[in-house]
């Protein structure tokens, strides 16, 4: 048998991590550019946009991102492609990603508008130019801690796609595993770079949150 | 596309997805109850502790918070047999759901805790009751009711997350479909279908978790 | 001995020392109303007699109880002061009866059948006996006072300490919380009271003492502290009424 050294294992699991920040930025991009067509669905004015992008996201929430992973591997299947783990993978993040952004960024629209709807309506501006100089500009800044704070869930989220077969840093932790035979010390090892990509993030979503709560409170 | 889809394997096989939701429900019961129970010692601990306490505490909901659901669960159930923890399949998922939960429900009931009026402390205080008195008896209840609907998605969120416990072999709702599938080469309908069961799950837990939440707040809170 | 001694008691928050040697003698069954501009640390040495906040230096002592900061002896103090704060603090998941009914069972471990009985006794004299089963957000705000002076009596206490219980209250409610205040004090409760109401203080107390810079400036029955001020602190602080 070869002996594994830390060091060894170590390589090994960083050299996978790349592929998890890879697709994790994937996830975050694609799923931002969705999110934002189905937040301007959710906030237009036609209703079956907006009943469309609210049932999207109750779905998308409703049922397991590991689910969603699987029918997109088999699902893009029953077109006759052989698809490759990595492009099911992302496409199953993307669009689960974009569902829970454009529910936080809703979330955010709405906080802002509540207060500033009426002031706006009362300038004579229309609905675009409400949402475009008025709303718009300031959701934005509030929507940056959540944000931040939900691309640790989709770092997180890509550990998923260990189970469809994409080699990334969880499945670099089980194959290494089954060469060494030591699980505690490698899927610790993984827990701990898994903690080195989302803690920085974690940490400036809050300082951030804090940051915008003593700006709110000084106006 | 040419694929006919074909679910006529549901007529064999639904006692297996029985199955399988029984032990989701299981999962998510026992992981929901106990993570709760664990959440709400935690940001007791957080929020009014002793200070020796507040570090550990805050390390266990950074490191869990920051890590994946997959690789906790692989950690508890290949990695601790390795410090002597023997565990089955069950176990594993049972605890690895409740450390989970813990961690994420400590955060979301320390900010109920947090908001509570300083009066409600001093005025359990005046009435001679000890710090743990007060916060069992006066802080506690408005604390979680603050938080209810925020904890109820987390217990959701928990739930679905639960599927990969089908990667160490316990035998949910997950395990159930990727059995069908292997059994029937129907993958595409498997999960599908227990997509489906899912959504169906979630939707009835909420509505569980908001009944629940008026059983045990009965009053409407304005402040 | 009296019944509640402070003894040069100081009490600094940071750099600023808002208590600065305080030093009062209250005998049983006196109403003593404490006046003074916000922040002369009036509510400070209230706060101070039911250990809701630590003192610096100097000692307080209610019947004999010692104020010291562990959780025994300021048990043993608390169950003989109560105290009913500005902002009432009913325990808002809890009903009038089970407000009153909390502590006795949690804190004296009383059965929950005499809790009930006392509760009803104490909302009683409280004029709401009635509202027994109401929450605190039914009540009117001195309605929801009246529940929180039948509350700390519950716990029987031997004075009572009054933080400005009437300034958190439509002053059309303010008479029906201080009527339930001057029963108390006719039938002999020790009364420690921060108050604005000036012309209670006068009627009933037999006390008045005047905080000016965290210091006890004037002390005198009512009628030689409003009718004769003998420091300019206090004429000016009459004055400005």
């Amino acid at each position: 048998m070869i002996e594994f050294s830390l060091w060894d294992i170590l390589r090994n699991l960083l050299l996978a991590t790349r592929w998890t920040v890879l697709l994790s930025l994937v996830a975050f991009i694609g799923g931002g550019l969705v999110g934002t067509l189905l937040l301007f669905m959710r906030i237009g004015k036609r209703r079956a946009l907006r009943l469309f992008a609210r049932y999207y996201v109750e779905l998308f929430q409703g049922t397991p991102l590991l689910m969603q992973l699987f029918l997109a591997f088999f699902g893009l299947g029953l077109f006759g492609i052989d698809v490759p783990a990595w492009l099911a993978a992302a496409v199953a993040l993307i669009l689960w990603t974009a569902a829970f952004l454009a529910e936080i960024w809703r979330g955010c629209v709405e906080a802002i508008a509540r207060g500033q709807w009426e002031a706006s309506s009362s300038l004579g501006m229309g609905y675009v130019q409400q949402m475009r100089y008025v709303i718009l500009p300031q959701a934005l800044r509030i929507a940056i801690p959540p944000t931040v704070g939900f691309s640790v869930q989709v770092i997180k989220a890509t550990a998923l796609t260990s189970i469809i077969g994409f080699v990334e840093l969880s499945k670099a932790g089980t194959m290494v595993t089954n060469a060494t035979f030591q699980p505690f010390t490698v899927y610790g090892l993984v827990a701990l770079i898994y903690f080195a990509l989302c803690w920085p993030l974690s940490k400036s979503s809050q300082i951030l949150e804090r940051k915008l709560n003593v700006a709110h409170r000084n106006h | 596309m040419k694929y006919v889809f074909d679910f006529a394997w549901l007529g064999q096989y639904w006692p297996v997805l029985l199955k399988g939701i029984g032990i989701t429900i299981e999962l998510i019961a026992v992981g929901a109850v106990l993570g709760v129970a664990l959440g709400i010692f935690c940001a007791w601990a957080r929020a009014l502790g002793p200070g020796w306490l507040r570090p550990a505490i805050t390390a266990y909901v950074e490191l869990i918070r920051n890590t994946p659901f997959l690789i906790q669960l692989f950690f508890i159930f290949f990695g601790l047999p390795s410090l002597g923890l023997q565990m089955s399949e069950l176990q594993a998922a049972n605890l690895a759901m409740i450390v989970n939960l813990g961690a994420y429900s400590c955060e979301i009931i320390r900010a109920g805790i947090q908001a509570t009026p300083r009066g409600q402390f001093e005025a359990g205080a005046s009435l001679a009751m000890s710090p743990i008195q007060t916060f069992r008896y006066v802080i506690l209840v408005p604390s979680l009711q603050r938080i209810w609907p925020a904890l109820s998605s987390q217990i959701v969120i928990v739930m679905l997350g639960s599927a990969v416990v089908s990667q160490i072999a316990a035998e949910d709702l997950t395990f159930a479909a990727n059995f069908i599938q292997s059994r029937t080469f129907r993958a595409f309908e498997a999960y599908f279908v227990s997509t489906a069961i899912y959504l169906l799950l979630a939707i009835a837990l909420r509505q569980v978790l908001a009944a629940a939440g008026l059983l045990i707040f009965p009053r409407r809170m304005r402040r | 001995m009296s019944l509640i001694e402070i003894t040069e008691v100081r009490k600094s928050f940071g750099a600023n020392e808002v208590l600065k040697g305080i030093n009062l003698d209250v005998e049983p069954g006196e109403v003593i109303a404490i006046i003074g501009k916000s922040g002369s640390g009036k509510s400070t040495l209230l706060r101070c007699i039911n250990g809701l906040e630590n003192i610096d230096s100097g000692s307080i002592s209610v019947a004999g109880a010692q104020l010291q900061p562990d959780e025994i002896h300021l048990k043993a103090l608390r169950l003989k002061v109560g105290m009913i704060f500005q902002q009432f603090n009913l325990f808002p998941h809890l009903t009038a009866g089970g407000n009153v009914m909390l502590s006795q069972m949690v804190v004296k471990k009383t059965a929950k059948p005499e809790a009930e009985a006392m509760a009803h006794k104490m909302l009683e004299r409280v004029g709401l006996a009635h509202k027994f089963d109401a929450y605190p957000d039914e009540l009117s705000g001195g309605q929801q006072q009246r529940v929180a002076i039948a509350r700390a009596l519950a716990m029987q206490p031997i004075a009572l300490l009054c933080d400005e219980i009437t300034s958190a209250l439509d002053p059309e409610l303010v008479s029906e919380v201080l009527a339930v205040v001057r029963e108390l004090a006719a039938e002999g409760m020790t009364l420690l009271m921060v108050t604005h109401e000036m012309k209670f203080a006068r009627d009933v107390c037999s006390r008045v003492v005047f905080m000016h810079q965290g210091r006890a400036h004037e002390i005198g029955p009512p009628d030689a502290v409003f009718s004769n001020p003998k420091t300019p602190e206090l004429k000016q602080f009459l004055g400005m009424l």
